[in-house]
């Protein structure tokens, strides 16, 4: 499990890797806020590109950056998910409350 | 009907022990010949039971976490995931999807998941008890690459 957080302008992007369960999405969850709480950014970009498993304490990782976000009128987008990651995302219904890239997409920097 | 093959494991609910107990059931059950999706649903569906075992079942104390798992002639894999905790009080509220208590950063959807990648799942459980979880998923039989070779040579 790892993130890796890059800020550009008003977008923080966090890199995930990894297995997420519930053990692992403690220490994602933290090190996300930590750094999204200081810079306050326009839009949170969750990219699962090197997320090798993922159950549902990932859909509700997700739910509670979107939580978060909302507090200073942000937006979360969901990046580069596997079809495994997409399958559970799409039980929850998360494109309700946040961005959902379909078809492995990658971000695009410029929309 | 006799299983041709069965494994036992217990453990703590650590939450540090969730990654072993999925990965210790998926490795049995690689005996099957299950395709990387096969066995992804089920790694994905026995982290959900181990974690609510976790979450709930043992809730602010340490307990011990039961996985028992068996495998059938037709491709069959039974696992049953068994705690001694709390027990579920409602168990037709608890499955359903976005239910939760266990607060903001969980989704509910624990049970909707197991529902969903297995082919069948039981719950039972007794309030001061424990529960017990039954989920069932057929590993379709796929000619081997041996036994391909055999039929064309």
């Amino acid at each position: 499990m790892s993130v890796r957080l890059i800020l550009k302008e008003d977008k923080l992007t966090a890199i995930l890797g990894g297995e997420i369960d519930h053990h692992s999405a403690r220490e994602l969850r933290a090190e996300i806020d930590d750094t999204a709480a200081n810079v306050r950014p326009r839009r949170l970009v969750l990219d699962f590109s090197g997320v090798s498993f993922m159950d549902s304490s990932g859909i509700g990782l997700i739910m509670g950056r979107c939580k978060l976000m909302q507090l200073w009128g942000g937006r979360v987008k969901i990046v580069n998910m596997s079809p495994k990651i997409e399958k559970i995302v799409s039980l929850a219904g998360l494109d309700q409350i946040c961005t959902v890239a379909k078809g492995g997409k990658t971000d695009e920097t410029n929309e | 009907m006799k299983p041709m093959n069965e494994m036992a494991v217990s453990f703590l609910s650590c939450s540090s022990n969730e990654s072993f107990g999925r990965s210790a059931v998926a490795m049995f059950v690689a005996q099957l010949d299950p395709t990387i999706d096969e066995l992804s649903d089920i790694k994905t569906a026995v982290s959900e039971a181990v974690t609510n075992c976790i979450v709930h079942a043992y809730r602010d104390t340490i307990g011990i976490i039961y996985i028992n798992c068996k495998m059938f002639d037709s491709g069959k894999a039974v696992i049953r995931i068994r705690d001694k905790g709390c027990g579920i009080e409602n168990i037709k509220q608890a499955m359903q999807p976005l239910f939760t208590t266990a607060g903001d950063e969980r989704a509910g959807l624990g049970f909707a998941v197991m529902e969903s990648f297995m082919d069948s799942l039981r719950v039972s459980s007794k309030v001061g008890r424990g529960t017990t979880v039954t989920m069932s998923k057929t590993i379709a039989r796929r000619p081997r690459d041996d036994e391909k070779n055999k039929t064309a040579g």
